[in-house]
């Protein structure tokens, strides 16, 4: 793979992550790592909408007039939303069901607006489809080691298999609550930028 | 690049176009499996409420289709009690009808905030081998603390007994109020009884700890941090048993109930030439009577055997 292809494609994990590094994507972020089964779920529907929005709108970069680019991507990204949307619930009922409006809520994420503003306006639809896979990738890094968390300590559960076993159900574990609301995502998401800026200081931004 | 405004309008044209197209296309081609996606949890809910199903069992359409085969829908009409013949139960949708003038009425205050009431509702009869109905599955909704949530409630043949409660829809906090899906929770309501003695409905989600559905029959548990949603299951429990709710319903099933028990009781129970009772059928026929019209809310039957 050549060099600029496997930046766009790499970079988004750990150099330039959306969520650790730009703190975009954090609404849904919060919302569906409650369990793994619906963040990788999410993940997929993110990394479709992002890889083929990144790939329409830079084939159409050139012809798109400028006055109006901003509504003409999110007219396109808004129906491979609904597209997406309609094929989970068609093939995966059940988790769309528990992530509800947040499939819809990704014409919202800023990741997918960004990468379109940022990136597919300027490049070839090849880069554009490795920055948006590179970006989705990045997106669910964060997303599926948040929900890991969340839903080992919040439920004892990995994956739905039962790890520690719940007191409710005749168990040791008493459930961690704060894991299970969105707060408990925030603290998680904060110490992996913690971590993550630890190790790479250049993403430290400067104080002002 | 400048464009200029009829080049702006056109590509702005082309693109609603194209995506109008593959909008439309997605929806109309997998609305079939969707709408059968959506039938099969309906259904896997009222097995649920009338603990048919547990939550933690993944089941398969067949399996959901299988247990569901000795449940019967019944489309009934509201104000009578009624079954009502013209609507097929299948493809009847609460939701739509209660949003259409034609087929709902504006509901009476209620702290449900239920705002039209339908004309019909479909509910569930469970049946055992002889086609005898042992439970019904109603449907209820009403406001908890941020939504309004939707679910079922299993009633025992006595029109009295709960056996079971599901929601399958809502959005109240997760952890919280949300808690109304937690199996523990719903394992508290089999047994309690949802109406007291006058008939009136009588069951409340309490604050703090309820005893045993026998200590405590009238009496469940609320869900710590969750007051508000609480008090919505209360609110919208009082007012689907009630007069604006299948209150109708129920007498005319108690009605139907009492009449079949004393057709049994003829039938089991004849007179003998001389005009005698065959004294040695009485305590089976009484048994069985009393069987079928215990607990009923006047309770004025069984004591008349």
């Amino acid at each position: 793979m050549p060099a600029p292809a496997k930046k766009a494609l790499l970079d988004p994990l750990l150099e330039n992550n959306p969520i650790a590094l730009q703190v975009l994507g954090i609404c849904s972020a919060l919302a569906v790592t409650t369990k793994m089964d619906t963040a990788l779920v999410m993940c997929g529907a993110v990394i479709f909408v992002l890889t083929l929005s990144n790939f329409s709108i830079s084939m159409l970069r050139n012809q798109i007039p400028a006055s109006i680019r901003i509504i003409v991507q999110l007219t396109i990204i808004a129906s491979l939303v609904i597209v997406c949307d309609q094929f989970l619930k068609a093939y995966l009922f059940d988790i769309s069901k528990q992530l509800s409006v947040f499939v819809g809520l990704i014409i919202t994420n800023c990741i997918i607006m960004g990468r379109a503003e940022a990136y597919a306006m300027q490049s070839s639809p090849s880069m554009s489809v490795m920055d948006g896979i590179g970006n989705g990738l990045g997106y669910s890094v964060i997303l599926l080691a948040t929900a890991f968390l969340r839903e080992l300590f919040g439920s004892g559960k990995v994956y739905g298999y039962v790890v520690f076993a719940d007191v409710n159900q005749g168990g040791w574990y008493y459930p961690n609550g704060i894991m299970v609301s969105s707060a408990g995502a925030f603290f998680i998401i904060g110490l992996f930028i913690w971590v993550l800026r630890t190790f790479k200081p250049d993403q430290i931004e400067e104080q002002e | 690049m400048r464009h200029d405004t009829t080049y702006t309008f056109l590509f702005a044209g082309a693109v609603c176009v194209v995506c109008a197209i593959l909008v439309s296309s997605s929806a109309v081609s997998l609305s079939e499996l969707q709408q059968i996606n959506a039938t099969l949890d309906k259904q896997k809910n009222v097995l649920l409420a009338a603990g048919l199903a547990s939550a933690s069992e993944k089941l398969s359409a067949e399996e959901i289709q299988q247990r569901f085969g000795n449940i019967k829908a019944l489309a009934i009409d509201l104000e009578t009690g009624e079954v009502a013949a013209g609507i097929d139960p299948s493809s009847f949708n609460q939701r739509k009808a209660a949003a259409n003038p034609e087929t709902s009425r504006v509901a009476p205050p209620n702290l449900s905030v239920i705002k039209r009431l339908p004309d019909h509702a479909v509910i569930y009869h469970v049946l055992d081998e002889s086609g005898d109905v042992t439970m019904m599955v109603l449907p209820i909704e009403g406001y908890g603390l941020w939504s309004t949530l939707y679910g079922f409630l299993a009633l025992d043949a006595d029109t009295k007994t709960i056996r079971g409660i599901t929601y399958y829809e809502h959005r109240e906090t997760p952890g919280l109020g949300g808690e109304v899906d937690n199996p523990n929770w719903k394992s508290l309501w089999p047994g309690r009884v949802a109406f007291d003695d006058s008939g009136k409905p009588a069951i409340t989600v309490m604050k703090g700890q309820a005893g045993s559905p026998e200590q405590d029959p009238h009496r469940v548990d609320g869900l710590s941090g969750a007051t508000i949603t609480s008090r919505g299951v209360t609110n919208m429990l009082q007012f689907w048993l009630g007069e604006n709710g299948f209150a109708a319903y129920l007498e005319k099933f108690r009605a139907q109930q009492r009449h079949k028990g004393m057709a049994q009781l003829r039938s089991d129970f004849p007179l003998s030439d001389d005009g005698s009772a065959n004294l040695r059928l009485y305590g089976s026929a009484a048994r069985r009577l009393k069987r079928s019209t215990a607990l009923q809310l006047n309770g004025s039957t069984d004591q008349r055997i």
